[in-house]
């Protein structure tokens, strides 16, 4: 880096103790740009997601909340649309993280870092909280001019403003949080009326301050230093990934370019530094693709402004891969015509895609296949079996049922191919089993196995449930112990 | 932090600047922490001087100062009890007034009682029973359905309440079998066959026994043993009597265990519950024991 090192003020007599960052001051990019404006529609259409969505209604039947989008911690169950999910079947969530991350993989692969620059809350955030620093306190040079200018008052309510308008975002940022893991109209109410439970207040306190601090402080810092994923990306760059590029053989030598003069013996850029000022991370995109760079494409827009204005064709600051322009340095070099090629199917999107399409297709199964009830058994291991006075030989479970219906239901638990051996629940006549709607039932069983020289030292034992309304049966497979095998 | 001059003590080697201070012609680098970190440190500063203030932290000469909250582990633990006894107050005292029976047929209290008798059972009589109530040589299997005293619900009860040969509880169970052998009743001899003919009920003899040797055992039996293990070895709940018929075996199923016990006989003791636990404990671990799998109707 070529940039002065701000920690080392050799003109002063103190030596600081600490490094402070430059403040990247964002110019407010030109609403002409194509890439500003799709990222004030891509802003927009994820804020309202996040925000809405606690709000859509799905009618489940009654005493099941109707929350479209809910996770709810207390009766531990989620509820997505028409998908409902228990503890047990939380490898589905597993399989939709799974199915994110190679989404973004393949994406990445394709499109470079577009999460990054569209996409990723980290970024959302920031873009929206620079807007209010614009409203209230006018562009980069406004900014930079005030923030070295001595308190005023001016000063003083402008800055204010900011931070409060920052905190009602964050405010509305940790508040939409919460209504997804309540219901959100009453939770609403209850906040209007302070009657919320302490851990959504604590949720909302807690989100509201690390909105402010990411979005109003640390920003690109997170980016370049704390995001895991941006220290990644490059495993799924390859030759072919869109990147950010500064074309460099038309661009250089770079000057200042007066109006009249000819663009003989020089290059295209004119030194303007649009491209640096509007950059939200702050670099120079000029030397090249560097590791802060989120791909949000405002040096893009910005230069194509530029080169609109002057005269000259645009994208010398364009998206393009690494083998486009080295084929186009290439051709320049011998003075050819070079033909752009954007290779979007290739090896690694192609195992991505394959990747992608198991997973989802197993997490669709997961769900499409998921059965109204479970069955669970455990044998007893203390004690492993139990001699009775006629020497027969008893073995304890414990069974538990799921009936994952929002109605009653009545089960029948019988042993497969044992024919030999007596059943018998303990607290219950017979073998039908009552369980409660969207509940867990649990019994005690013992199997008891007549005395006879053939019994073997363990058996595999099959327990068999069948849905009495639906006749649907389930098999659990078990264990019978008949002596210590040490 | 002394006044040296700052000017050009930059490093050649790597370029960074230095601090100006030297040792020995080492000089240190200046590299300093980034801000945001010094703030977070300053924050736990101020973080853990807030701490001083409201928890125990300093020792003074007779003990340590206390702190704006007075917290103790001892107070949180009270209140944590206090809570749980609060949560089982819904429920336990439904088992002052209720019978036994009545417990068994109320599902949520069947349910308690399981819980809590199980608890119990851990703490008090585990340490002889084992955890799971499987016993050993000298102590029951409670999960069978060999009851020495009656695997009723309310023999349960009065066997946990008053004990079996418990001397500071005048109902207690009580059975003392004599020592045929030590006390001269019987010769060694008869004492070999009644005990072939013992292990002969329950078809455990090595060899088949002889027909002479099984009319002498039966013989012995009859004028020794049958009086309270019965005619045929069926046993005696009311007198505490074992079953001789049977596959189960307080002690152990050979033939040295049973000349042993007819010689010299072993009596275990079980302490009377009814002396150390409250009535709700009692009942449940009543119910949790006749829900082991032996329990009798």
């Amino acid at each position: 880096m070529s940039d002065p090192d701000p920690a080392i003020d050799l003109a002063g007599h103190d030596i600081q103790f600490f490094e402070k960052r430059p403040k990247v001051y964002p110019r407010d990019a030109t609403l002409k740009g194509k890439f500003r404006r799709l990222k004030w529609v891509v802003m927009a259409a994820l804020l309202a997601i996040y925000y809405f969505t606690p709000f859509l209604r799905w009618d489940r039947g009654p005493h099941v909340p109707d929350q479209a989008v809910l996770i709810d911690i207390p009766h531990s169950r989620g509820y997505f649309f028409m998908f409902e999910i228990w503890p047990q079947e939380v490898y589905v969530l597993t399989g939709l993280l799974v199915l994110a991350a190679i989404a973004l993989f393949a994406v990445t692969s394709v499109l470079g870092r577009v999460w990054c620059g569209y996409a990723c809350p980290q970024t959302v955030w920031t873009d929206l909280f620079v807007k209010v620093e614009y409203w209230i306190q006018g562009d980069r040079n406004a900014r930079m001019k005030r923030d070295a200018a001595p308190l005023t008052f001016e000063k003083v309510w402008k800055k204010l403003a900011t931070h409060v308008v920052w905190l009602v975002i964050g405010l509305m940022t940790g508040g939409a949080w919460v209504f997804y893991f309540h219901d959100a109209p009453t939770l609403l109410h209850d906040l209007l009326h302070f009657q919320a439970p302490t851990g959504a207040v604590g949720w909302m306190a807690g989100l509201t301050l690390s909105t402010y601090f990411m979005a109003g402080y640390a920003r690109e810092n997170i980016c370049t230093y704390a995001c895991p994923y941006a220290r990644f990306q490059s495993a799924m760059f390859d030759k072919d990934t869109l990147v950010i590029s500064y074309d460099r053989t038309r661009g250089e030598p770079r000057g200042k370019h007066k109006q009249g003069d000819g663009w003989e013996g020089r290059g295209h850029c004119i030194d303007c530094k649009q491209c640096v000022v509007v950059c939200p991370v702050g670099i120079d995109i000029r030397n090249g693709l560097q590791l802060p760079c989120i791909a949000c494409g405002l040096c893009v827009d910005a230069c194509n402004d530029v080169m609109d204005k002057v005269g000259l064709p645009r994208g010398l600051v364009r998206y393009d891969t690494d083998r486009n322009q080295r084929a186009r340095d290439d051709a320049r070099a011998c003075g050819k015509t070079y033909q752009e090629n954007i290779r979007i199917i290739r090896p690694r999107t192609i195992y991505y895609a394959v990747i992608l399409l198991v997973v989802g297709g197993l997490v669709l199964y997961a769900l499409l296949s998921r059965q109204p009830f479970e069955m669970h058994v455990l044998h007893d291991r203390n004690p492993l079996y139990v001699k009775l006075s006629d020497g027969s030989i008893r073995n304890n479970y414990a069974i538990k049922l799921l009936n994952k219906t929002h109605h009653d239901k009545d089960f029948s638990v019988q042993l497969v191919d044992a024919p030999q051996a007596q059943m018998k629940f303990v607290g219950v006549d017979g073998n039908i089993i009552h369980v409660p709607a969207d509940a867990v039932s649990q019994f005690r069983v013992s199997v008891d196995f007549p005395a006879s020289p053939l019994l073997q030292a363990r058996r595999t034992l099959v327990l068999m449930a069948t849905d009495l309304e639906t006749g649907k049966t389930t098999n659990v497979e078990s264990l019978f112990v008949t002596e210590d095998k040490r | 932090m002394s006044e040296q001059h700052h000017q050009s003590d930059k490093d050649p080697v790597s370029g960074v600047n230095t601090t100006g201070h030297e040792w020995d012609g080492l000089k240190e680098l200046n590299n300093p922490a980034p801000r945001w970190w010094l703030i977070v440190f300053l924050i736990t500063v101020v973080w853990a001087i807030g701490y001083w203030v409201v928890y125990p932290a300093w020792p003074t000469l007779s003990g340590h100062t206390q702190g704006l909250w007075a917290w103790t582990q001892f107070k949180q633990l009270d209140e944590q009890r206090q809570e749980i006894a609060a949560r089982q107050n819904t429920i336990a005292p439904r088992f002052d007034d209720a019978s036994l029976e009545d417990i068994v047929k109320d599902p949520e209290l069947q349910a308690f009682a399981r819980a809590g008798g199980a608890v119990a059972f851990r703490n008090y009589c585990a340490a002889c029973h084992g955890s799971g109530g499987a016993g050993g040589p000298g102590y029951p299997n409670l999960n069978d359905d060999s009851w020495i005293w009656g695997g009723k619900l309310d023999q349960i009860y009065a066997t946990i309440a008053h004990g079996i040969r418990a001397h500071d509880d005048p109902e207690t169970r009580q059975s003392e079998m004599m020592a045929f052998g030590k006390d001269g009743l019987l010769s060694a001899q008869d004492i070999g066959t009644v005990a072939d003919y013992v292990l002969s009920l329950s078809g455990k003899n090595e060899t088949p026994l002889p027909d002479a040797a099984k009319t002498k055992g039966a013989e012995i039996f009859a004028a020794n043993c049958a009086a309270c293990h019965g005619e045929a070895g069926q046993g005696n709940i009311d007198l505490g009597a074992p079953a001789l018929n049977d596959a189960l075996w307080l002690y152990a199923d050979t033939r040295e265990a049973i000349v042993a016990q007819i010689n010299k006989p072993k009596h275990g003791v079980m302490p009377a519950w009814g002396k150390r636990l409250d009535e709700r404990t009692l009942k449940q671990l009543t119910i949790y024991v006749h829900t082991l799998g032996g329990g009798q109707e």
